[in-house]
């Protein structure tokens, strides 16, 4: 094992060396943290988007940014009925309930929507809610009333009516500094009253009053409202896993060819060298993408395509180069005079010699293939369940996210691509000085 | 050997070196033809495996058919059931007539026969700009935009980076040399991903260029003007591409310069005395040229397959963006006339520079292998 021990030694001499190694331990530990915190079927769940996100701003920047450059955009705002004062009161046949939601806001800049949530129990009658808005001038503005449904949703900021009579979308209205043409929010103590009747004894109604941000904690939220976080982490352990696979798969495989071709000689090896050539012909991505486009796009059936025609890839014919020498090597007759068959040659005794010279071609392999699983992905044949950092970039190009400059949603996953494709090729380049005797002197 | 002989000598020798040139020719191409017989074929069958291509020829069919009887005069007069039944029975005919009664291991060979010859049928959905509904004319529209897209891009690349090795190699160890090595990791990023951050920068946030497509809207009068505004549209694709391949190149040909500028007989060259710029060209390029040309091919391979996202992402009308809209389509015969036409050029690819790597290596020409 000393030679082992001296490699590393002389790895660690390498700074390159060092930030990868430590660029790769960051990203595992993230992978590992993913997987722990939210476990795979939840990840699939949250990924589908749509209920879970119902409290999250669409296309939020990320808190962190904002702040960063000295603004203070607002965080989103929910407010429960379960823990606002409601006043009853009892009339023959129903109650009258009145619900202030009220709610401190601190930000210049306008929220991005108003949702009001509404929950009710009853048997037959719908109860009616009339809504009033209270501003911090103590202005009140009636926003109308209507009869809410089991599970009910007002979207203010959608309503046509209403923003024909307020002079702008409802979030920006609602919260402008008066007098002024729209500019600016005005911070303080706001308010949405709902007078709610209800036709029944026994029924119930609750709401939640969501006045949705435009920043979002560390990453932000993409069109749909899903936290970009969850793609951002569950990114990790899915690119390091295809990378790592489709690597191993190919090189090994790749290395077990070469060796049987060089072993066996004559026509087997005949054969080889025409697949090879064959192979190269065959264009990589047109085939992954007509096999997305007429089977699926599950990423292991793309996994399983890239190492099937990774298997008769250009090394063969570097890795024959290297073995044909050792085909007359003494220690290899030497095996075969103790018996060995060629199986036991070709896997014990020509694959171990040239392992070490095909380390550096491994490491540096694995960014490749996580860009490759990024680069379908951008062309929209990522995998149809799985978050993934080509799928964010895939639905921020979709979205014109650049052109509307939400800026974060296509950095934050290139940046973790470049992280990944950085750390594996910086420490590939450096093991490839120490494991390639002929550049070691250079 | 006499000096009257010496020049007749080196005719014969001249031509003798050109036979063997020819041979050689003729040979590559052969191979090279039934390499891309069998990648083809083997395209064919991925597409098919799933019966895909039946279903999409038989659709063709029962659309053409149907299309001919209710259009044609002569049967306006015929009630509806009788019309039906006159299609499903030209329909079986057709069938007849392109064998779909038949296995699929025959008919593939037939499938093979007209892909080969660029025979590859009407488009479902999409069309040429031009209006046509033949593959054929879909793609060779779109064929000069990546050819110049990537041609361009290849040779800067190749061109750039082996002057710039020779010249770190020869000093090797100096603040720019290792410049070179510590950025050479970047290249792991594709093409693409360079684009997206070049879009970002010099598109919107410094909007000095446009952000994609290759012409200007509405395309601009005279030659030149409009040779201009390709190239304006070029210039971040070229970018992003020389980018993204350029530093490893450099990479990888110092190394390879320095790995051979330690040869015993450049050694002795030097011990000469002889001009560098001459141990340069006659000690180190010369004999390392097949080496760096068989590179150059990887890497065209490699870039021509990259092709398909860089240009959806730069909009660049070229084959890429065609594959990346038949995707959407979801119009079959478009993406394999596609993986037809990659398969074509990465052919001719490897044939030009085969014919190089002939001209250029002696051993070829003398005709030991």
């Amino acid at each position: 094992m000393s030679p082992w021990r001296e490699r590393l030694r002389q790895l660690s001499r390498y700074p390159s060396a060092i930030a990868g190694m430590g660029m790769i331990a960051v990203l595992v530990a993230i992978a590992i943290y993913a997987v722990v915190a939210i476990p795979y079927g939840q990840a699939l769940e949250l990924w589908r988007g749509g209920e879970p996100w119902r409290l999250n701003p669409v296309n939020a920047g990320p808190v962190w940014v904002d702040r960063l450059f000295g603004g203070d955009m607002p965080r989103t705002i929910v407010v429960d009925s379960d823990e606002a004062e409601v006043e009853e009161e009892r009339f023959d046949g129903g109650r009258m309930v009145r619900i202030p939601l009220e709610f401190d806001y601190e930000s210049t800049g306008f929220p991005s929507g108003i949702n009001l949530f509404v929950r009710s129990a009853f048997e037959e009658s719908e109860p009616f809610v009339r809504m009033t808005w209270h501003r911090p001038d103590g202005e009140e503005i009636q926003l109308g009333g209507r009869a809410m449904s089991r599970q009910d949703r007002v979207s203010f900021s959608q309503d046509w009516t209403l923003e024909r009579r307020l002079g702008e979308v409802a979030h920006v209205a609602l919260f402008a500094v008066p007098d002024e043409q729209f500019e600016r929010a005005q911070p303080g103590e706001y308010g949405l009253t709902l007078d709610a009747i209800l036709f029944e004894e026994d029924a119930e109604i609750a709401a939640e009053l969501v006045v949705y941000g435009r920043v979002h904690g560390i990453a932000g939220t993409d069109h749909q409202r899903r936290d970009l976080m969850v793609a951002l982490l569950w990114g990790t352990p899915v690119a390091l896993s295809f990378g790592l696979l489709a690597a191993v798969g190919t090189t090994i495989t790749t290395l077990i060819i070469a060796a049987a071709g060089v072993w066996y000689g004559r026509w087997v090896d005949a054969v080889i060298q025409r697949l090879t050539e064959v192979n190269m012909i065959l264009p990589l991505l047109p085939i992954l993408v007509m096999v997305g486009t007429l089977y699926s796009t599950s990423i292991w059936l793309m996994l399983g395509v890239v190492i099937a025609l990774g298997i008769f890839s250009a090394g063969i014919k570097m890795y024959r180069a290297m073995l044909l020498p050792m085909r007359e090597a003494p220690y290899i007759e030497a095996a075969r005079a103790y018996g060995a068959g060629n199986a036991r040659i070709i896997l014990r005794y020509m694959i171990p010699r040239i392992l070490p010279v095909l380390i550096p071609t491994f490491v540096t392999l694995i960014p490749t293939f996580v860009f490759l699983e990024a680069s379908l992905a951008l062309l929209g044949l990522g995998d149809p369940v799985l978050p993934t950092w080509g799928k964010v970039l895939n639905d921020a190009q979709a979205q014109s996210a650049l052109y509307h400059g939400f800026y974060y949603w296509v950095i934050a996953p290139a940046v973790l691509l470049m992280f990944t494709g950085l750390g594996f090729a910086m420490l590939g380049f450096a093991l490839d000085r120490i494991f390639n005797p002929r550049l070691r002197a250079v | 050997m006499s000096l009257a002989g010496a020049p007749s000598a080196s005719r014969t020798g001249r031509l003798r070196d050109a036979r063997r040139l020819a041979l050689f020719t003729v040979k590559r191409v052969i191979a090279l033809f039934l390499t891309v017989l069998v990648g083809v074929y083997l395209a064919i069958i991925i597409a098919n495996m799933g019966g895909q291509v039946d279903e999409l020829r038989m659709a063709q069919i029962r659309a053409n058919i149907s299309e001919q009887v209710r259009g044609d005069p002569g049967f306006f007069e015929l009630p509806q059931q009788e019309r039906n039944e006159l299609v499903e029975r030209q329909i079986a005919l057709e069938v007849e007539r392109l064998n779909l009664d038949q296995p699929f291991i025959l008919r593939s060979v037939d499938y093979l026969r007209q892909a080969i010859f660029l025979d590859l049928g009407r488009a479902e959905q999409m069309h040429s700009d031009h209006g046509s509904r033949q593959v054929y004319n879909i793609i060779v529209e779109r064929l000069p935009a990546t050819l110049l897209l990537f041609g361009t891009a290849n040779f800067l690349v190749f061109f750039t980076s082996v002057f710039i090795a020779l010249a770190l190699s020869r000093r090797y160890g100096s603040a720019l040399d290792r410049a070179v090595i510590a950025l050479a990791p970047s290249s792991a990023a594709p093409g693409w991903f360079y684009g997206i951050f070049f879009i970002l920068v010099f598109a919107f946030v410094i909007p000095i260029l446009p952000a994609g497509g290759m012409v200007d809207v509405p395309p601009p009068e005279g030659t030149l003007d409009y040779a201009l505004s390709i190239l304006r549209h070029m210039l971040l694709p070229l970018a992003a591409m020389f980018v993204s391949t350029i530093f490893i190149s450099i990479y990888s040909w110092r190394t390879f310069f320095l790995i051979h500028s330690s040869e015993d007989y450049v050694e002795m060259a030097r011990a000469k005395g002889l001009p560098s710029r001459m141990i340069e060209r006659r000690y180190i390029l010369r004999p390392t040229l097949s080496p760096i040309i068989t590179s150059f091919a990887l890497m065209l391979i490699g870039l021509w397959s990259g092709a398909i996202i860089l240009e959806q992402v730069f909009a660049w009308p070229g084959l890429g963006t065609l594959l990346f809209q038949a995707i959407g389509h979801r119009d079959t015969p478009v993406i394999i006339g596609g993986v037809v036409i990659f398969a074509y050029l990465l052919a001719v690819t490897v044939f030009l520079l085969d014919i190089l790597y002939a001209v250029l290596d002696p051993r070829v020409r003398i005709g030991t292998d």
